[in-house]
């Protein structure tokens, strides 16, 4: 096996990077792939909670960078599928506890583990960004159709292309359909106009976004839920399967009462 | 036109004002700098060719993530320099 490393940032901090970690890490191992998630930040860990994996902690990241413990025994196994591993942050350290090169490091060793490899970045550009970005083959840069997130995002756009790190693919989070027919929220061209980098998905604004992370389950297995269809076919584009993006306005009763999405 | 189609969507001014911002921070130039950029090419360019610094159009245009500086500088004709 020789992983690919996938890199999840965004900038802006809130845009749903963790949540899409987790979820397409759920969904590539629900596909058959085994998977293994490191959370890059190191601090404010919060990958283990989403994946409701918390309780199972016993080494961390940092523990594999100063050689407390073998690669194998921080990776920690999910209790739904076989085949999802997560690497945790340390809590009681900060950002400076690992650089780059630990990061490429830790990542080749991991790499004839597994089939992917998904690092969850923190928020901001600087040394937690800078770790989570120098293993990656490829860097998934998340958005929402808001100012803020999309300026960010054309930020760290820019310093991908400037490290060699690019072409990135976009992710626009959060979208809500209604809205953007009003007129009041920015369009997925809109969105693509501005930042003009390869769309690899969309994600619709889902309460069950909230109601999964408060259980621990993420949703991606969930056929009912669109946000977790939509991240479900994030994993499928990353196998190179060629999946149509969701038709956001064709959620009437009577088309998903028939299963037709 | 505004009183026709009621108030202008909040999206479109969203969009707007993303691309602005958006080719500061790419260029790296605020607008005061881009003022200077365009005062110094002016004075310049006058120093060799008769222009009118008023007709002077000078822009970043974008071709996907590619900026580039778009001058469009009209030359005045040299019959009428003769006749001043």
């Amino acid at each position: 096996m020789t992983a690919k490393v996938l890199t999840m940032t965004s900038g802006k901090g809130g845009v749903g990077k963790t949540t899409a970690v987790a979820n397409i890490a759920v969904a590539l191992a629900s596909l058959g792939q085994k998977v293994c998630c490191i959370d890059g930040d190191i601090g404010l860990r919060n990958l283990d909670v989403v994946l409701g994996l918390e309780n199972r902690i016993v080494y961390d990241l940092v523990d594999i960078v100063e050689g407390r413990c073998r690669l194998r025994q921080a990776m920690i196994r999910d209790k739904r599928l076989e085949e999802l591993y997560l690497i945790p942050a340390a809590q009681t350290r900060d950002k400076t506890a690992v650089s780059p090169s630990d990061m490429i490091r830790v990542c080749d060793e991991l790499r004839s583990e597994v089939d992917w490899i998904l690092i969850d970045s923190p928020a901001g550009i600087e040394r937690g960004f800078k770790n989570a970005i120098a293993p990656a083959d490829h860097v998934l840069v998340m958005t929402n159709p808001e100012v803020s997130a999309v300026r960010d995002a054309d930020r760290v756009i820019g310093l991908l292309e400037a490290e060699q790190k690019g072409p990135a693919s976009l992710i626009i989070n959060r979208l809500n359909p209604d809205m953007v027919k009003r007129g009041d929220m920015l369009s997925v061209e809109d969105v693509l106009d501005l930042l003009a980098i390869k769309l690899i998905g969309i994600v619709p604004e889902d309460e069950n976004v909230i109601v999964a992370s408060n259980k621990g389950q993420p949703l991606a297995l969930d056929p009912k839920s669109r946000a977790g269809q939509a991240f479900t076919n994030i994993a499928r584009r990353l196998m190179g399967e060629t999946v149509p993006f969701l038709d956001l306005d064709a959620h009437n009763f009577l088309d998903r009462l028939l299963g037709r999405k | 036109m505004a009183f026709l189609f009621g108030p202008k969507k909040s999206a479109n001014s969203a969009k707007e004002r993303l691309q602005l911002v958006l080719i500061h921070d790419r260029t790296d130039l605020t607008p005061g700098q881009f003022e200077t950029l365009r005062d110094d090419l002016i004075a310049t360019i006058s120093r060799h060719i008769d222009i009118d610094p008023n007709a002077v159009m000078i822009n970043v245009a974008q071709d996907g993530r590619e900026q580039r500086l778009i001058a469009n500088i009209p030359l005045r004709v040299a019959g009428r320099r003769r006749g001043k």
